[in-house]
């Protein structure tokens, strides 16, 4: 090929991909990439969130983070109390131009909660749907059961029509060795659309001109770029090279802020950070596991310098939990959020006391890519357990390697983040982590405890209509959990966003979820 | 090159005549007419001095989790505003005292280094005698396998091992075999070129006549290989492995760095830079900046000896 | 030279296989796929039966021969990660890998040959001095270390160039440049010097040794002796001289380059082949790690052997030396 003929192909097939018109982009620098395309391909609540400005679910959540219409307009709870009838919105259209009707809940829903999707546990009561008329759809559940609408907040609809054409009806499964359609394509009624995607590298998102809603944003286009190093994404952003990032290292804020063309949001998370013990007979080691007793546990607990902590490591940003959900939980109550006090001292007597051996070996896993300063605070335990005489074994790797031990009982203690999305309710930590593994119940219970007691005031707050009593029941389980020090909270970790000057309005919520939906940036930038 | 054989075959000289031949030799005059070579030799001697001496003379132990204590975490270098004794260089964000880790930190890439150059010049040297020794199908064996070795470049074979290893092993033996897994994963792109070289030279001497003549008076195949082609071949392999110690040196701290050589809670050069990486920003640059010039330093050290080494041993160049 | 061409492929298709060996057992015998590829519910049922799916109870021979025939055909599986074709994901982030090295090879012609030729020419000079100097501080630097100085200064500090990315690009087909957009161009600016640093050293190092050896050549003090200008001797004929091993040395360095270009691209987050291959080894997603050592080795030992041809055809001599070595 000459010279010439390659100039005249540039001219013809060139696609222009980084145009910077008079539009409104928006250059989002994430700390890591998006899993896939299909919301349902990962149990993973960033990948859910990202896709959320394409897919959306027939509630969502509005700025106060209440629940409001989205795709269905109204509801009701028919008379058997287990069969819910939504009445869907007339006139959205997929992306694709197809109408969105009663068969694309139905095909969603199915293809959510079939038996190989990592989301099932998404949508724990829900037995079966059915197509009533165009714009009706009937849910059925395996009981009364208060937080549907909660769960239906994350469940997002396809079009059953293009998971025909593209044989995308069932989640992707990678064992059957061949890429799913909807992992690299997509199409929802979201405010956006994908228009382009390399994974790792750059996904673009452009605005839907169709959207049913009226939109209360400007933009025109997200590039969303993952920026793993957080040194660089603060060069990026100082240098202006992407203008906003929803994790900036509080390590950095003072100079993020002192920079004249950043602006920081800072706030708290609901995101509560614990550590896990493991309740089997023996360690990773093979030595008897001494954590099963509760005295053990209480030492660790007051092992922790939760202040120094706060301080150093998360720079004054986080704050103390005693309680294993956020104060603006529905259940928290502030008797809950008592704080042990830190006493190494007493830490050793209990230890001895229990017949602990000194330097009693174990592992600690933590994630490389998981909590704020995750690396950090784990280091910082490890050695204030060590200092009363134990031998942490640090494990740090990233979630994809972590996540099989934990599952699969490979490892000793270990961090967890629970943020009780998408309920935004105590009941979600109280089935996920804290009931014993059974079904769809204790998923998230990698230690293995199982407290039939407890179990007994989780289920009958799950069957419980009552919006009163059904809180009081989960507070008493909430008590029961920090009685039994079955996890130890640490924290609500730090949020911490950052814009550059172009971006005018950037909402913070405190389920650290982007909503761009609710951005605008300065016209003319 | 043939009438240097009796001067180095152990049959005639005592320990100390060695050492005169070493004062009187064009290799010494030549270093002592070569300051920058006497500089990189005084700087190496210090920098390993320092760390091996590193438990006695440093504040902490970095690798001891009960030593390191938070509230000493990110005190800047003494001579900067809050600086505290006896955190010369300053600390991390663990507390961890940036001149001791340093130092340690130097321990551990030296060691590395040098170990994995020996291990590579042990397998290579043994592998090359008998390859060019024996030829035939061993002589095809080995080349072959080298061969292979070659066509895939050296950081990634070394970084293949390295996570295979780590991918494999249980955490509990993964932080006490890192340093030997390092070990193993950088000599073993590199023995091949020791190989080959000595191969060269074996094949050439295992034709001379007083081979063949030891031959038949059935001296042992290992003796003639070591007493009468080894000591033919080791200039130029002797400037090779000091060559390929500053580059294991690189190496092992070019692992690190991305995150498959040495664990965090006992870092070596690399890992400390990329820990300190993250703080690039922060203001914290005292965590990345002098483990990144202790790591220069070592390397540039050791390549101004290699280099002079090559110039001084190259009667081209002369 | 026919028969030397035949035993040059033929020792280029053993060393693939046995690449591909080394690769396939990484890829079978490291971590079991089936744990990596279900999700926590499944049942031992589902295990068992996706095992026969993947083929995994077949002998070793059987799965080998299979694994090199898909290989061939360019089919490597699907990545554990991103559940996308792993052929498909490296086609994409080929250009960028390439265009990084293409510019750090140009970089390191362009100031390694004149460095080289001044330091030999000017011996002992003050500027020569300090061009030896530079060179031996240019390859005692890890490559790293110098990403790192360069985003702080000329991206933090000064804030003239990207710290990340390629900018802008440009598909062309199915290649995406870089070369043809002001912020791309921008972008490849410290990503390639970083990445050139060391090669720069190499090829001054290697033009300085070859031009010692040819000024002393008997032709080059004869051209002298006949009056031809010094300069032009040295620059003209003796450069010349002194170019092919430099082509050679640059040939042979593309594949260590676009293995070395793994560091860069981390420092730089360089949407590259590198970068893809160290995601991929921490998070042991074995497809990606095995496709991209298969892939550079490929052009690691085609470019060797286009060399050692050319050489061949160059000089006859070198046809029958087996026992020249390269490392």
């Amino acid at each position: 090929m000459t010279l010439r003929h390659l100039l005249l192909a540039t001219a013809a097939v060139a696609t222009f991909s980084g145009a910077a018109q008079a539009e409104n982009v928006l250059k989002w620098g994430a700390n890591r990439d998006i899993g896939s395309l299909d919301p349902y391909s990962f149990g993973d609540s960033f990948t859910i969130n990202v896709l959320n400005h394409v897919y959306e679910g027939l509630v969502r959540y509005n700025k106060d983070l209440k629940i409001e219409p989205a795709l269905a307009e109204s509801w009701e709870i028919l008379d058997d109390k287990i069969t819910w009838r939504f009445k869907l919105r007339e006139g959205v259209t997929f992306h694709n131009g197809n109408s969105f009707t009663a068969e694309d809940v139905v095909a969603s829903l199915a293809r959510v909660s079939h038996e190989t999707s990592p989301l099932k546990g998404n949508l724990p009561a829900y037995v079966s749907s059915k197509v009533v008329d165009d714009l009706t759809v009937d849910i059925t559940l395996n009981g009364t059961y208060p937080l549907l609408l909660n769960d239906l907040t994350n469940i997002h609809i396809f079009d059953a029509e293009w998971m025909t054409e593209n044989d995308a009806l069932m989640p992707t499964d990678v064992g059957a060795g061949t890429e799913g359609y909807a992992t690299y394509n997509a199409n929802g009624t979201g405010p956006f659309i994908v228009e382009s995607r390399q994974p790792d590298a750059k996904t673009v998102f452009v605005v839907n001109a169709d959207w049913w809603d009226e939109p209360q944003h400007n933009l025109d286009r997200i590039e969303l770029t993952p920026v793993n190093s957080a040194a660089t994404r603060v060069a990026a952003l100082l240098s202006g090279e992407i203008s906003f990032t929803n994790d900036a290292p509080v390590q950095d804020l003072p100079r993020l802020a002192a920079a004249p063309n950043v602006e920081v949001l800072e706030g708290v998370d609901l995101r509560t950070v614990m550590i896990g013990f493991p309740f089997r007979e023996t360690l990773t080691t093979g030595e008897p596991n001494p954590f099963v007793e509760k005295p053990v546990r209480e030492a660790l607990y007051k092992a922790i310098d939760l202040d120094l902590i706060q301080q150093k490591v998360m720079r004054g940003k986080s704050r103390n939990a005693g309680a294993t959900v956020a104060p603006p939980i529905p259940g928290y109550t502030e008797a809950l959020d008592e704080l042990p006090g830190y006493d190494p001292e007493a830490s050793k007597a209990l230890l001895a006391e229990a017949g602990v051996p000194e330097g009693l070996e174990f592992e600690f896993n933590c994630l490389s890519d998981g909590l704020v300063n995750e690396e950090q605070f784990c280091q910082a335990i490890a050695s204030m357990w060590s200092r009363i005489g134990l031998s942490p074994k640090l494990d740090v790797a990233p979630r994809a390697v972590q996540s099989p031990k934990r599952t699969n009982a490979k490892t000793d203690i270990y961090t967890l983040g629970w943020a009780t999305l998408p309920l935004l309710d105590s009941y979600s930590p109280l089935l996920q982590i804290f009931h014993s593994k059974d079904g769809n119940a204790g998923v998230f219970n990698w230690g293995g405890w199982s407290y039939p007691e407890l179990d007994a005031l989780i289920d009958a707050a799950g069957s419980e209509l009552e919006l009163e009593a059904r809180l009081a029941l989960q507070t008493e389980a909430l008590q029961m959990v920090k009685d039994e020090i079955i996890m130890i909270p640490l924290h609500q970790q730090p949020m911490a966003w950052a814009v550059t000057e172009g971006v005018s309005e950037m909402p913070l919520f405190p389920d650290a979820k982007p909503r761009l939906w609710f951005a605008r940036m300065a016209e003319g930038s | 090159m043939d009438n240097t054989i009796p001067q180095t075959t152990p049959a005639a000289p005592k320990r100390p005549s060695r050492l005169t031949l070493l004062r009187d030799s064009d290799l010494w005059h030549s270093f002592r007419a070569h300051p920058s070579a006497i500089f990189a030799a005084a700087l190496l001697a210090l920098v390993a001095l320092t760390a091996f001496l590193a438990p006695w003379i440093t504040p902490q132990n970095p690798y001891d989790l009960a030593a390191l204590e938070l509230w000493n975490s990110e005190i800047p270098p003494i001579w900067e505003a809050g600086g505290q004794w006896p955190f010369v260089l300053g600390t991390d964000t663990q507390g961890r005292d940036i001149l001791s880790a340093v130092l340690y930190g130097s321990r551990i890439s030296l060691i590395i280094g040098f170990a994995s150059v020996l291990l590579a010049l042990a397998v290579g040297l043994a592998l090359g005698l008998v390859a060019g020794y024996f030829g035939g199908w061993i002589d095809n064996v080995i080349m072959r396998v080298g061969d292979v070795l070659l066509s895939m470049p050296f950081i990634l074979i070394a970084i293949l091992i390295t996570a295979i290893a780590s991918a494999s092993l249980p955490t509990g033996l993964k932080d006490v075999l890192a340093a030997p897994i390092l070990i193993v994963a950088i000599a073993v792109p590199s023995w091949v070129q020791y190989a080959r070289t000595v191969r060269a030279s074996a094949m050439v001497e295992a034709k001379k006549e007083y081979v063949q003549a030891a031959k038949l008076i059935r001296v042992k195949p290992w003796r003639i290989m070591l007493h009468h082609i080894l000591p033919n071949c080791l200039t130029p392999i002797l400037v090779a492995a000091t060559l390929n110690f500053g580059l294991a040196i690189l190496s092992e701290a070019t692992l690190s760095f991305l995150g498959v050589g040495m664990p965090p809670d006992q870092p070596s050069l690399g890992t400390l830079i990329r820990i300190g990486n993250q703080y690039l920003f922060s203001g914290l640059w005292w965590i990345v900046v002098f483990p990144s010039i202790q790591l220069c330093l070592i390397v540039l050290s050791v390549n101004m000896i290699g280099d002079w080494l090559r110039d001084a041993l190259n009667p081209k160049l002369r | 030279m026919i028969a030397f061409l035949l035993k040059r492929t033929a020792n280029a298709a053993f060393v693939m296989l046995a690449v591909a060996l080394l690769a396939f057992v990484i890829f079978r015998f490291f971590g079991d796929p089936v744990e990596m590829m279900v999700n926590e519910q499944a049942t031992l049922q589902d295990r068992i039966e996706l095992r026969e799916r993947l083929g995994l109870n077949d002998g070793f021979v059987t799965q080998y021969t299979r694994f090199v025939t898909n290989a061939v055909q360019g089919d490597f599986g699907v990545s554990y990660r991103n559940q996308q074709d792993v052929m498909v994901l490296i086609k994409e982030r080929f250009p960028a890998t390439f265009e990084l090295v293409l510019v750090a090879t140009v970089i390191s012609l362009v100031v390694g040959i004149p460095a080289g030729v001044i330091t030999a020419v000017y011996r002992d000079s003050r500027l020569a001095n300090a061009l030896q100097l530079g060179s031996i501080i240019g390859v005692s630097l890890p490559s790293f270390v110098v990403g790192i100085l360069l985003i702080l200064a000329f991206s933090v500090s000064l804030g003239w160039l990207p710290a990340f990315g390629r900018g802008a690009t440009v598909d062309i087909g199915w290649w995406s440049t870089g070369l043809l957009t002001p912020s791309g161009r921008a972008a490849l600016v410290l990503p390639a010097i970083s990445l050139s640093t060391f090669q720069v050293t190499l090829v001054m190092r290697l033009v300085r040794a070859e031009m010692l050896e040819t000024l002393r050549a008997d032709y080059i003090k004869f051209a002298r002796a006949r009056g031809v200008p010094t300069r032009r001797v040295q620059w003209r004929h003796a450069l010349r001289n002194c170019l092919m091993p430099v082509i050679t040395l640059t040939g042979m360095q593309i594949g260590n380059l676009i293995a070395f270009a793994l560091v860069t691209e981390t420092v730089f987050q360089w949407p590259g082949m590198g970068m893809l291959f160290i995601q991929a080894v921490t998070f042991v997603d074995l497809p990606v790690m095995a496709a991209y050592l298969l892939i550079v080795s490929l052009i690691f030992v085609v470019l060797n052997t286009l060399v050692d041809i050319t050489y061949a055809w160059v000089d006859p001599r070198l046809r029958d030396d087996s026992a020249r070595g390269n490392g």
